[in-house]
């Protein structure tokens, strides 16, 4: 049998989750949103990656 | 068992308590003044950077806020203005506002330094370092020259604003650094005064309990002096101009006005009427920042608009 009873603790436990939800969508939007304004402003885009990077090559 | 299932009742937090731990309105200081900071700086911010600058910046001082209630439930427990605090009320644990405050801080500087750049960075992290140890931990109970000191914390924003946008320290961001941190100890001695036996219950060396009231409205007007200068030396600065220069005039004039009245009564007048006049300073006090920071921000818009 389930139960059904709720108590004023589950609506404080469903305002905590439903905020922390809110909280890391945010977060992920924030971070989203920040890569576009630095990958548009054209910005260094060099990281350690496996591809040559212009500015340690030296000039032949 | 049922004691112990009503014991962990208390402890279920819902989210506006673990906002709660942010101090929300020191937050909406912190959020302008370092909007203010980074707009008023001459190097232009894309602006969802900046957004991204001053949500961080905002997010390190409601870290720094998390810790000093961590650190503080003892005291803050006993002052009747701060006892429905989400750790002394019994919502929040310690624990969690330490491990919140830990983890926030780290997030806000991390971000921070992602978004903008690593000075402004380390000037954050400073800032959280300075709130939560130096004035929380250290100076809060040991001097009465706490809150002089401890408003460098609070007066770090718009630098961290201003070198988030030009990546170093300068003349302007001293200036508002300077602004915020001699506006501090009238301030706060002024709520001192009327939320008279908070600090005394809870042993804070407040300059009221150490050297007595009449001496804290002395300090009240030593320090209004030495703060009038310099909204008047930002106005003339690069960042300032007419509107600042008008601003820090009249509300110079406003607020010494009301630091002589406030050093010229004594306690039985002012219980008298219930302390009207302390009331009164202490709540244009926050329109005194606020009107500055702002008429900066006018100027910088006149500015850009070509009309100075």
């Amino acid at each position: 049998m389930a139960i059904k009873a709720t108590h004023e603790i589950h609506q404080r436990r469903w305002s905590r989750n439903a905020g922390v939800a809110l909280v890391l969508a945010a977060f992920i939007a924030v971070i989203f949103g920040l890569t576009i304004a630095k990958v548009s402003g054209g910005g260094s885009l060099e990281a350690f990656d496996h591809a040559p990077r212009n500015s340690i090559t030296v000039n032949e | 068992m049922s004691d112990t299932s009503l014991q962990s009742f208390e402890h279920e937090a819902q989210f506006g308590d673990y906002l709660a731990l942010l101090k929300p309105r020191v937050m909406s200081l912190v959020i302008f003044t370092a909007f203010v900071g980074l707009v008023v700086a001459p190097v232009p911010v894309q602006p969802f950077v900046a957004f991204t600058a001053i949500l961080f910046i905002a997010v390190g001082a409601g870290a720094s806020g998390a810790l000093n209630m961590w650190w503080d439930a003892d005291i803050d427990a006993v002052m009747r203005r701060t006892a429905k605090r989400p750790i002394p009320s019994g919502r929040v644990t310690g624990g969690e506002a330490l491990a919140i405050g830990v983890g926030l801080s780290g997030i806000s500087v991390v971000m921070l330094a992602l978004a903008t750049n690593i000075a402004a960075a380390a000037l954050l992290a400073f800032t959280i370092f300075f709130y939560a140890a130096v004035y929380s931990m250290w100076l809060k109970r040991a001097t009465p020259q706490n809150i002089v000191i401890g408003g460098a914390a609070g007066a770090f924003p718009p630098m961290v604003g201003w070198v988030a946008a030009t990546g170093s320290v300068s003349i302007e961001a001293v200036l508002m650094f300077a602004l915020i941190f001699m506006w501090t100890p009238p301030h706060f001695w002024a709520l001192a005064l009327f939320m008279k036996s908070d600090y005394d219950d809870a042993g804070v060396p407040m300059l009221t309990v150490t050297h007595g009231r009449k001496s804290t409205r002395r300090h009240i007007f030593a320090y209004t002096i030495l703060l009038a200068p310099v909204p008047v030396v930002l106005a003339l600065s690069s960042i300032g101009g007419p509107v600042t220069l008008v601003v820090a005039v009249a509300l110079n004039a406003w607020f010494l006005k009301g630091a002589w009245d406030i050093v010229r009564r004594d306690e039985d007048v002012a219980i008298a009427d219930d302390y009207r006049t302390e009331k009164s300073f202490f709540r244009f006090s926050l329109y005194y920042l606020f009107l500055h920071f702002g008429a900066l921000l006018v100027d910088a818009a006149l500015r850009a608009g070509g009309v100075i």
